[in-house]
């Protein structure tokens, strides 16, 4: 039990960006609520924690960990296994910890690829070709860094998760309806949903939660949205060609980005009843073209220059191929290698 | 690539026409690899893209989806929303490095049972020469095949 008897708190971020800790913070005076109800004991970006004293404490005495990011290394792994380890509630939070996110997208890449990118690129200065080498021979004794993985996976590829909430990031007042209903099973004023369960969000899609008039209208091509001068206020943003990405994406957000005139780009994941979020939007996107005759719609599909970037772009890590073969073959490589 | 490699295709058919052809290959004894299993539904254009990238997952090595010739579909016009689907689907696996001849489109109306047969046969030889469909990595394909996790209500919440 912790020092002042309220329940402890802890958020961690692994593969991320950290615009999730600002989406929390920006629950405004509901952190204070946050503050009064449990007793935050590790969160590296608001506060100084160690790891050793996460490894210090009992088995579940965590009661909420809202963990963030996704997997890319073997630091994001020994930490996602912590965590659950010292949690009773582990919440998979955002994006990238549900779904794998933007940096899911490197899952097309090798990890060579990405290294060139990173280390060779026309932005880096790095004239002796400089590597990382996770393993290091110092003076002083041997070093090591994170093993970096071939692959990018979510947090449940990797540990069992309780809930899962999503957004890029979660929605700030979804978090504090969360953080209310945590708090309220804490006084036992209510039950926590099952297992499993995706919190904080709609189980529809974006397109129920948005006021842009449908119609049966065919498109005979796909438009970049900073192509356009002009958007109509009132219809749907996929029958003017704006390649919106709704029709998949579970609700929850309140239909933001379509309502300020911009596509829905995904990134809540698939509503309940996607089971693979570019699928449905395949689905969706063939509904809406026009096109009898292959050479037709090989011209409007030429329109969406990266079909992969468009269906995935937020889901790529936990689609049914989650990954480029050629990035999996590297893997078995790699676990070959491993034992 | 190894010669004892058989292939495993999945084969969607349509009710009113290419699960036909299936059936009259058979009644005719027009024969076909065993390679291909074949699931019937109602309309080319139930098939979900899910369903062939699930079967890809799953540990098929292809894919082969098979309606009614354009302009006569049961429904109208389904068949040309699956033709949409096929192009986008050959498209994003080109992007993800997966050969896109790994799924094929045949068009077969309930008389082409010989046309069916032989699509099937040539598809089996084309996948045969790609080679397995392998490393996959596949998604738990039911939450029951995760990881059990104990109900937060029985650990306890406070």
């Amino acid at each position: 039990m912790s020092m002042n008897g309220k329940p402890k708190f802890a958020m961690y971020w692994a593969a991320s960006c950290g615009g999730c800790e600002i989406a929390v913070l920006n629950i405004h005076e509901k952190i204070l609520d946050v503050d009064a109800n449990f007793e935050v004991v590790f969160w590296p970006v608001a506060m100084d924690a160690k790891y050793k004293d996460v490894e210090a404490m009992p088995d579940e005495a965590i009661t909420l960990t809202l963990f963030n990011g996704g997997i890319r290394n073997a630091e994001n792994e020994a930490m996602a296994h912590l965590m659950r380890r010292k949690s009773k509630i582990l919440v998979a939070f955002g994006s990238c910890a549900c779904a794998g996110c933007i940096p899911g997208l490197a899952n097309l890449s090798t990890r060579e690829q990405i290294f060139e990118a990173v280390y060779d690129g026309i932005s880096t200065d790095n004239p002796t070709g400089l590597r990382p080498d996770f393993q290091w021979a110092a003076p002083e004794g041997n070093l090591h860094i994170p093993e970096f993985y071939p692959v990018l996976k979510t947090l449940d590829q990797v540990v069992p998760v309780d809930y899962y909430m999503p957004g890029c990031p979660p929605e700030s007042h979804q978090i504090g309806a969360v953080v209310d209903l945590v708090i309220q099973a804490l006084h036992g004023n209510a039950t926590l949903p099952p297992t499993g369960s995706v919190i904080g969000a709609g189980t529809s899609t974006v397109c129920d939660e948005c006021p842009r008039v449908r119609n049966v209208k065919t498109i005979k091509q796909f438009t970049r949205i900073q192509h356009l001068t002009e958007i109509d206020p009132n219809l749907c943003l996929l029958e003017q060609g704006i390649p919106c990405n709704g029709p998949a994406t579970r609700s929850g957000c309140g239909a933001l980005c379509p309502r300020a005139s911009a596509q829905c780009i995904g990134c809540y994941g698939s509503s309940d009843s996607a089971f693979d979020f570019g699928a449905r939007l395949m689905t969706a996107f063939a509904s809406v073209m026009e096109g009898k005759e292959p050479a037709e719609i090989e011209r409007i599909l030429d329109t969406l220059p990266d079909p992969v970037g468009q269906f995935y772009r937020f889901s790529l890590a936990q689609s049914l191929l989650r990954a480029a073969p050629l990035v999996l073959e590297e893997e078995e490589q790699y676990a070959t290698h491993q034992h | 690539m190894n010669d004892t490699f058989e292939p495993v295709i999945i084969g969607f058919t349509c009710n009113w026409c290419s699960y036909r052809a299936a059936d009259l290959a058979g009644t005719a004894r027009v024969k076909y690899p065993p390679n291909i299993r074949l699931i019937r539904l109602m309309c080319s254009g139930r098939l979900d893209p899910t369903f062939v990238l699930k079967a890809l997952a799953s540990g098929a090595d292809g894919v082969l989806i098979t309606g009614c010739h354009p302009g006569e579909c049961h429904y109208l016009e389904q068949n040309y929303k699956t033709l949409r689907r096929y192009l986008m689907l050959r498209r994003v696996l080109t992007q993800m490095g997966i050969e896109p001849d790994r799924i094929k489109l045949v068009w077969a109306s309930a008389a082409e049972g010989v046309k069916l047969a032989q699509e099937i046969t040539d598809m089996v030889e084309q996948i045969r020469a790609l080679g397995p469909f392998k490393p996959r990595y596949p998604m738990p394909l039911n939450p029951s095949e995760v990881a059990d996790v104990q109900p937060v209500a029985e650990r306890g919440t406070a």
